[in-house]
């Protein structure tokens, strides 16, 4: 009897033991679906659904949408890519795109010979890495300058500032009681970069070497405006949204924002306008792109990825691109298209103008630019909390070891 | 004195009803129950091994590797010994991460004991509506941090928080709560004393009750109260609770990242940043896992130091 007893206990037991192991088996291999659906994948909403089943039917495709929350696309394009269950066509924020190539996990797009005439330089940039083009963004947003047109004229200002002395100027004037003349964000994130590449880029100073004079220039012209009370010394805290919330609040006249703020300006109360940024001289400001990129990875299929191709190029194509525009309020990405719509909106005219010169934050630095703008985010913080004198905080900053 | 079980002893004069055993069948039925104590442990073993030990393990290992987001899609990570430990270690955000975690868990887990513990006192005696406060003095804990972090972020705003409004009526200019580098530290420890008071409260107060109320009765007849009651006899009765409260406390606050990432993201200018948040920023923002696990792990050895503090002060407490 003791013999059977122990024989059985010793069968159970390798049914126990073998359980999580046949479950951990299951769930590894869900991969990608063998059937001729390509996946695409973003951070959009369901909005966007119309124009990708536009380009399925026009490619010839069926489809499977993969919408993933903002902060959760990169997590799971690392997992992807390391299980290999990457999707056919996938959307990247525009400077991760070199971060992504750099891994070998994108295609590059000229194997299928897509074409970027009529594209600004700057967006085909953005879209590269190395100097081969791995996404296409059909729509694209910059900075510009908001300001609120009653304010102006309770102040008497008749014309938008140009230049720097202009701004600060303008913003002195405005600034009484708790109202602030101008709001702009210089939080320790890619946000206090995102708004301090204007200046910095502008004035002339190069993202490689942030100690140099002109950056120097840039960051003491930000605290001076802080200093002379036009800028709240909240600012360090701010992203863009609490800037545009302060803004709409009536709580500063002039902000720097991008377009997607427009859909919550437009809901409130507040009379506005746009102009691209004043630079020091009044040239054409030098601004970031931003925007998201359609990519093709690397998914060893080489149908699929020839289809994929098709679908990214459909994405781009004018009539494509004035959709995605018209949804999340940026501008389209061939000029010529971009300038049409301006004609018949002018609620991003200073934007399609700041395109034409806007410049990608990866064109030097590559996959280096999260290290890059830590660089630019930190100097900005022990500028701006007054731990360093500006020219102190980019040297330092420059010089990190990171 | 420690309530210890005590062991059943069969009465004499009464067996068992089963036959006597040979030598041989006592050898094998003892196997027997050694294999079926192996069987049902075998399962939590793998568990444990896969689900803990498995990520502990690869994050030491990564440690030690260049880990980069080409590493996901090649599966190629070069070994670089102590490298990413050399340039955690010297870089200039290290040493100011490392001092706010000791202030941030030191100052936070004090506070939290010491106010849990005046709270419990309290609340032991009877009075109307205990029942209905003590339930709501969890609800710091029950609600989401990320939740409750975000309606701090508006109550400590500089210009438009309505603590600073509150401060205004008693004629104390705005105060810059999360936007000053030399208070943000500050803000954030009281925010996250908040959060862990009902923790504390909780476990103290069921530590509390366990104490036999003969004692205080005892020792009032001998005119100990008050004090010198609260030293003599309730200090050392939940000196274990304590042990538990104090060391769960420094634990999970020396890993917390959520309630500082939603206030401040470490800054300003780097004034609130822990390792954990430094270890997070490097994994998820700079994409640098190598560094970040490097991070994670001297954080962990800094979790084992506490963890095993506590075993040795608990052994040494059951053997009282």
């Amino acid at each position: 009897m003791p013999h059977s007893k122990r024989r059985a206990a010793l069968a159970a037991a390798a049914a126990i033991t073998a359980l999580p192991l046949v479950l951990a088996g299951c769930s590894a291999g869900s991969g990608g679906s063998s059937d001729s659906a390509l996946t695409i994948q973003d951070y959009y909403d369901t909005t966007h659904d119309a124009i990708y089943n536009g380009c399925a039917s026009d490619v010839g495709v069926k489809i499977k949408i993969d919408h993933i929350p903002y902060d959760g696309l990169m997590p799971k394009v690392l997992q992807q890519a390391s299980s290999k269950t990457l999707p056919d066509v996938l959307m990247l924020d525009l400077p991760n795109i070199a971060e992504i190539a750099k891994s070998g996990a994108l295609a590059p797009l000229d194997q299928f010979k897509v074409s970027t005439t009529g594209m600004a330089d700057g967006i085909v940039k953005a879209g590269s890495y190395k100097g081969k083009l791995y996404g296409l963004a059909p729509a694209v947003n910059t900075l510009a300058l908001f300001y609120n047109k009653d304010l102006f004229a309770q102040a008497g200002i008749q014309t938008p500032p140009t230049t720097w002395a202009e701004m600060k100027a303008d913003a002195k004037t405005l600034t009484s009681g708790d109202r602030y003349g101008i709001g702009l964000s210089t939080k320790g994130a890619e946000d206090g970069t995102w708004e301090f590449l204007p200046f910095m880029w502008s004035n002339g100073a190069d993202e490689d070497a942030i100690d140099s004079p002109k950056a120097v220039e840039a960051l003491e012209y930000v605290k001076s405006l802080q200093d002379d009370g036009v800028l709240s010394k909240s600012s360090v805290a701010w992203d863009q949204t609490a800037v545009d919330e302060q803004f709409i609040a009536g709580k500063a006249a002039m902000q720097i924002a991008g377009p997607y703020q427009i859909p919550t300006i437009q809901k409130s109360k507040v009379n506005w306008g746009s102009v691209p940024i004043p630079s020091p001289t009044g040239a054409p400001s030098v601004t970031p792109l931003g925007g998201e990129g359609f990519t093709v990875p690397q998914t060893g299929d080489a149908d699929k990825m020839a289809k994929s191709a098709k679908f990214v190029e459909c994405l781009n194509s004018p009539k494509n691109q004035e959709a995605v525009a018209k949804l999340s309020e940026t501008v389209p990405s061939d000029t010529a298209t971009a300038s049409e719509m301006g004609k018949s909106d002018a609620t991003l005219a200073a934007f399609i103008t700041a395109v034409r010169t806007a410049r990608s934050r990866t064109a030097i630095v590559g996959d280096q630019w999260p290290a890059t703008s830590k660089r630019i985010y930190t100097a900005v913080q022990l500028a701006m909390t007054g731990k360093a004198t500006p020219a102190e905080a980019l040297k330092t900053a420059q010089n990190e070891k990171d | 004195m420690t309530l210890a079980t005590s062991e059943v002893r069969p009465t004499p004069g009464v067996r068992a009803a089963t036959p006597p055993k040979s030598p041989r069948s006592r050898r094998r039925s003892r196997r027997l129950r050694r294999y079926a104590q192996w069987l049902f442990a075998v399962p939590a073993l793998f568990t444990i091994l896969w689900f803990f030990g498995f990520p502990i393990v690869k994050n030491v290992v990564m440690g030690f590797q260049d880990y980069t987001t080409t590493t996901f899609y090649t599966g190629v990570a070069p070994w670089v010994g102590f490298a990413n430990y050399a340039r955690v270690l010297g870089s200039d955000v290290f040493s100011t991460a490392a001092t706010n975690t000791a202030l941030f868990t030191v100052a936070s887990v004090a506070f939290q004991f010491v106010l849990g513990l005046l709270l419990a006192l309290y609340f032991r005696r009877a009075f109307p509506l205990n029942g209905v406060l003590r339930a709501l003095l969890l609800l710091p804990w029950l609600i989401p941090i990320i939740a409750s972090s975000a309606v701090w972020k508006l109550i400590l705003d500089q210009d438009s928080g309505i603590l600073n409004s509150a401060l205004a009526l008693l004629h104390i200019p705005a105060v810059p709560w999360l936007v000053s580098p030399d208070l943000a530290l500050t803000a954030v420890i009281g925010v996250n004393i908040w959060f862990g008071i009902p923790f504390n409260v909780v476990i103290l107060y069921s530590g509390l009750a366990a104490v036999p109320s003969e004692l205080y009765e005892a020792a009032s007849l001998d005119g100990a109260v008050g004090w010198r009651a609260f030293w003599n006899i309730t200090w050392p009765s939940i000196r274990s609770v304590v042990s538990v409260v104090v060391a769960l406390g420094i634990i999970s606050t020396l890993k917390s990242v959520d309630v500082i990432l939603a206030l401040t993201k470490g800054g300003p200018a780097n004034s609130t940043q822990t390792l954990s948040t430094a270890a997070y920023d490097e994994s998820f923002t700079q994409f640098q896992f190598g560094q970040g696990a490097a991070i994670s792990n001297i954080l962990i050895l800094v979790c084992l130091v506490f963890a095993v503090l506590y075993l040795l002060v608990s052994r040494k407490e059951v053997d009282e």
